[in-house]
């Protein structure tokens, strides 16, 4: 690969000594030969950062890894160089004219990779010829384009990249795409959908996000699946919104699709780990059909404009409130500089009274503060009780049913608008993609309670 | 068999691949029990497996077979021993510590050389016998030997792995795995290809097996350990007979692949001089002859037979169902005339290599799975038939055919599956796994993977094995078998009861009590082994004895030697009160307690007592009493001294 980088890739101390000492480097084939009198055979990987720095790493040529100490080095003899290749053979995608044009915009992660089995090595596959080699299936979904935005995880997605994202998703539409994927790491894919839906608006096709929750290296992964419903989603799907498509069971049967600003990820490592919430899915995909659940949507119309518009302010957080909360905390936050707090309170929107007047000092100071829920489920309603009025009276504007997470983003993309406090409030309480929603239907609220006997028994029978 | 088979001489090679489970409380890489079976489920997950590429942007050779497939792969789920992680729903947990010290412990055992740094790797498995799609898998111990019938029995390594599925059933594109086994900890013991016949494969698995238990740290009963035996002959290729389950079938199951193997040498020579030496030397066409057959006398071959058998194994579209219309596929193979029926193992010929390969791999299921023109039913009509199919085709005399049948594009896959199983008889003898069966044969089970299949595990951290660790571990380890068989033989234990103590944990015990209450090492190899066995047929529960208590009932013995005679007394007593003392046990006995007047008692029953059908001998009479005697007396007083008493009364008498 390329020359500047470190022969010794990840070795300090003892460790890169040893093998200095001995001539050889990462990805060098070696007879190893410790203390003992054990023979290893096998490549020198590079070490990661975080291990100590008294082992070197091996894999042996029967595909198992060791390490050995460094003390109990004996000799090692250079046999060769193995360099893993981080290239995928590709491909060229096949073009058919009868089928939609898909764009896929990767900002990070993998979506589809593959090994090298001689060094372990994981490379992923993002070019449609390299896609096209790992899930063939797509070929006969859409005709695919990608592009690659950004390479970040999905924790380190911010302001800026999501700006890059919609301004990318614009050109792709402009440009004439039936349908926008974007690949993305689950953790914060939530919140990226959410700032997509405001500040891409009147899409005339669907915007897919998709990630997977067990990488493509591995055989059970759910990423080949989930960017084969994506991909249908977006090419042949009618909903013509910002959404997350991720599987709907555990088990490989569907994907749902959910709105962009009710959406949740609500376990850190099952496969169906988003959910909408306060609202039912848009519709369930497979890989034959699709079930439209909710018919209140927006549906695919080629003539219409899309409108980007990515102005924006940082400078807003989310305050998760917790019984015996100081107002000092608040205070931290003004005097830092933020413009925008999202309270998450408790209830029907509550905090305690020793808050009331740093939140007085907070709106008297140009701090826009809002209210939402911490249950997720449910909505703000401030004139129930005492304490929800005089919030109301302090300046607090209740957001309804809009989640802790959409209601940041939303925060933060109307103050790069304005900074009027009537106009905010306006703003944040006119819903643009259902982030609030006028009514809740009854199974928009749904969290089955495992261990009773008919739950268990509809577990049983519905889990395949 | 065996005698007439010329091991040396046909370059018979064969090493071991023996499974063991350790005796853990939990599994491996989460906190779920192990151990806990259980026969009933509570929900269940449909996954499926997708091969990862490989380097050059094609499938690798097993994860393709097994790709081609298609298997929908069902996991049942019960709560009680399986959680997230077993699903994979969540990622592994640090590994479990305890495992690690018994891998290293068994791994010393095995005189081998512990590994600095333990890393994990993923073994791909993609028959679903595990969700993830891999075995999570790491060495620990290297360059080990045992000694073996004179020399040494090289172990090449030690790996500490999580179990696998078990499997309820696989019929047609369905597979069913039940997830309780699922990743018990377990070691691998790998040994050299060093073993000369069939006879030493199944010597070594029982050395093996007697070396890992003998430190009472490993499971046992039935699946605990599991070996598989790779076998080869010269000229041929490494087969493994998977998942023998008992030492006693290996040397039938070793016999029958060294036979097959030298014949399928053969089968290869034969297909060269007929001048097939390449796979485009073979002429091999498949047509769909489902017309042909649609009134057949035989009725595997008809629609209607074929969907009953689909309605009465309740065979659903998209589960057990392959796609497309029920098809009877012909295959023609130019000049090959004959070659199917070419022996392999005893009792089998080629085309049961043909018919594994479409079972496993096209999951074609409907015995007898494919029917060839060496061996065509003898039912009326049916010849006109072949010779009707034989014109279709336009076979030639030395042309031979064969039929499949069932879901159209599952036939197209038998097709072209016996296309590269004649392709690798060009080549002898391809390399695998084989299932074994009860009767000495195997079966196809997959193509055997090899070394790419490994990859690192990023979800485990790699984890050093400091030296105080294993020199701990080392200096706790009990004495290996051999030195056993050695020191308590010259004692003159018997080799059986040695091998008991060994396999049952019972030497442990005996290093116990002799070292900390100063037992007699061949005495207690007698009461650990022979009289422990008896109590424990009886359904004595007394392996619920801890050490500790033995020591105590040794010391007893030493210190009381009355109480010997009361063994069977107090181990009963301990084993049905486990909790209570042993000094509790004693006084409520009576332990060395002379019942008062007992002498008296003797001589009233000495001079009154009579058997109920006396032979009129005092032996018989002398046997009566003390019988009688000892049921009250036994443990209070010493045998020798009723015995005295009852003879000297008996003289006495008149
Ligand atoms: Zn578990």
């Amino acid at each position: 690969m390329s020359q500047n980088q470190d022969p010794l890739k990840g070795y300090c101390g003892p460790a890169r000594a040893c093998l200095e000492s001995y001539g050889v480097r990462v990805w060098s084939d070696v007879r190893l030969v410790n203390a003992a009198g054990s023979v290893f055979e096998g490549v020198i990987l590079p070490r990661s950062e975080t291990f100590d720095d008294r082992h070197i790493s091996l894999k042996l040529h029967n595909g198992y890894n060791v390490g050995v100490h460094v003390e109990r080095v004996a000799s090692i003899e250079g046999l060769g160089y193995k360099e893993a290749v981080y290239r995928i053979p590709e491909q060229e995608f096949p073009s058919r004219p009868d089928l939609p044009s898909v764009s896929l915009l990767g900002t990070g992660g993998t979506i589809a990779s593959r090994l090298d089995y001689r060094t372990g090595a994981v490379i992923p596959a993002f070019t449609p010829g390299e896609l096209y080699g790992a899930v063939p299936e797509l070929a006969d979904i859409c005709n695919l384009t990608t592009r690659k935005i950004f390479g970040v995880f999905s924790e380190n997605m911010g302001w800026e990249e999501h700006t890059a994202l919609a301004e990318a998703v614009g050109a792709e539409i402009e440009a004439g795409a039936d349908g926008i994927v974007i690949g993305h790491g689950t953790d914060t894919m939530g919140h990226t959908a959410a700032v997509l839906s405001f500040m891409v608006q009147d899409s005339p096709v669907p915007i897919v996000l998709v990630g997977s929750q067990r990488s493509s290296d591995r055989p059970s992964s759910d990423a080949a699946l989930n960017l084969i419903h994506a991909v249908r989603a977006a090419g042949h799907g009618n909903i013509a919104e910002v959404q997350i498509c991720m599987f709907g069971p555990t088990s490989d049967r569907y994907a749902l699709l959910h709105r962009g600003t009710r959406c949740r990820k609500m376990h850190s490592s099952y496969r169906s780990t988003f959910r909408t919430v306060g609202d039912i899915p848009l519709c369930l995909v497979n890989t034959e059909s699709f079930t439209v659940i909710n018919e209140d949507h927006v549906p695919r119309d080629p003539g219409r404009k899309v409108r980007i518009d990515t102005r924006y302010d940082d400078r807003v957080t989310i305050l998760y409130y917790y019984p015996g909360m100081k107002p000092d905390v608040l205070d931290a936050l003004v005097d830092a500089g933020y413009r925008g707090v999202v309270i998450a309170g408790t209830g029907l929107g509550h905090v305690n009274k020793p808050l009331y007047p740093a939140i007085e000092r907070a709106v008297s100071r140009g701090v826009h503060v809002m209210m939402t829920v911490q249950t997720l489920w449910g909505f703000v309603q401030m004139y129930v009780y005492e304490t929800g009025r005089e919030l109301l009276q302090l300046g607090v504007v209740p957001l309804d049913n809009m989640l802790p997470e959409t209601a940041l983003m939303k925060l933060g993309w109307v103050l790069g608008h304005t900074e009027d406090r009537q106009e905010v409030a306006r703003m944040m309480q006119t819903p643009i993609a259902h982030e609030i929603t006028v009514r809740e239907p009854h199974n928009g609220y749904l969290i089955l309670q495992g261990g009773l006997p008919e739950v268990d028994e509809f577990v049983a029978a519905h889990w395949k | 068999m065996s005698e007439t088979f010329d091991y040396a001489g046909a370059g018979f090679k064969a090493g071991l691949e023996v499974h063991q489970q350790l005796l853990t409380e939990h599994k491996l890489f989460c906190r779920c029990p192990a151990g806990r079976y259980t026969r009933e489920h509570d929900g269940t997950v449909l996954r499926h497996m997708r091969p990862t590429l490989s380097e050059l942007g094609e499938y690798d050779g097993t994860a393709l077979m097994e790709f081609k497939t298609r298997k929908n792969i069902i996991y049942l789920l019960n709560r009680i021993n399986t959680c997230t992680y077993e699903m994979d729903d969540t990622p592994p947990f640090l590994v479990n510590e305890r495992a690690v010290d018994i891998a290293i412990e068994q791994s010393l055992m095995l005189g081998c050389d512990i590994v600095d740094e333990v890393h994990i790797a993923r073994k791909q498995y993609l028959d679903g016998s595990i969700p993830t799609g891999f075995q999570r898998t790491a060495v620990v111990g290297v360059n080990g030997s045992i000694p073996f019938r004179g020399r040494r029995l090289s172990i090449t390594q030690v790996t500490l792995e999580e179990d696998s599925c078990r499997e309820v059933s696989d019929r047609g594109h369905l597979i069913v795995w039940r997830t309780d086994r699922l990743g018990t900890p377990l070691i691998e013991t790998v040994t050299g290809p060093e073993l000369r016949n069939p006879e030493e494969v199944e010597q070594a698995i029982l050395l093996i097996g007697k070396l890992c238990r003998s430190t009472g740290h490993v499971r046992t009963g039935i699946g605990a350990s599991r070996q598989d035996v790779n076998v080869s002959v010269r000229g041929g290729r490494r087969v493994e007979i998977k998942g023998v389950p008992k030492a006693s079938w290996a040397r039938r199951l070793v016999h029958g692949e060294a036979v097959r193997q030298v014949n399928l040498l053969r089968l290869r020579d034969e297909l060269h001089r007929r001048g097939f030496t390449e796979p485009a030397d073979l002429g091999i066409e498949h047509r769909d002859v489902t017309e042909l057959f649609r009134r057949s006398v035989l009725p595997a071959l008809r629609r209607e037979a074929w969907e009953r058998w689909v309605e009465a194994g309740a065979r659903r579209p998209g589960f057990e169902l392959g796609e497309g219309p029920f098809t009877v596929r012909a295959v023609r193979l130019r000049s090959l005339a004959g070659l199917l029926g070419h022996p392999t193992q005893p009792g089998r010929d080629f085309s049961h290599e043909l018919a594994g390969r479409i079972r496993v791999i096209a999951t074609l299921d409907q015995l007898p799975i494919l029917l060839h023109d060496g061996a065509w039913p003898g039912v009326p009509g049916a010849a006109a038939e072949l010779d009707g199919l034989r014109r279709e085709l336009g076979c030639a005399a030395d042309d031979a055919v064969l039929v499949v049948w069932g879901p159209e594009r599952d036939t197209v896959t038998a097709a072209e599956e016996i296309r590269l199983r004649l392709e690798d008889a060009l080549d002898g003898v391809p390399s695998e796994t084989r299932q074994p069966f009860a009767d000495g044969g195997t079966d196809f089970e997959r193509i055997l993977p090899g070394p790419d299949r490994m990859y690192p595990d990023t979800d485990s951290p790699p984890q050093p094995l400091e030296a105080p660790r294993v020199r701990a571990l080392r200096g706790a380890l009990p004495p290996p078998p051999w030195e056993r068989e050695t020191a308590w033989g010259t004692l003159g234990v018997p080799a059986a009861d040695i091998d008991e103590l060994i396999r049952h944990g019972g030497a442990l015990l005996v290093d116990r009590v002799v070292e900390e209450a100063g037992a007699d090492p061949r005495l207690a190899c007698f009461f650990f082994a022979e009289r422990l066995k008896g109590l424990r047929r009886e359904g004595l529960p007394v392996d619920g004895i801890a050490p500790t208590v033995w020591v105590e009932l040794f010391r007893l013995f030493a210190n009381m030697l009355v109480s010997r005679e009361a063994w069977r007394l107090l181990v009963t007593a301990l084993a049905m009160n486990p909790g209570r003392a042993l000094p509790e046990i004693v006084r409520e006995l009576r332990i060395g307690e002379p019942p008062a007047g007992w002498q008296e008692g003797l001589v009233e029953l000495a001079r009154t007592a009579r058997p109920d059908h006396p032979d009129g001998t005092s032996a018989q009479l002398r046997r009566y009493l003390m019988g009688r005697a000892m049921e009250t007396l036994r443990g209070r007083v010493p045998a020798r001294t009723v015995a005295e008493v009852i003879v000297r009364e008996m003289e006495a008498a008149p």
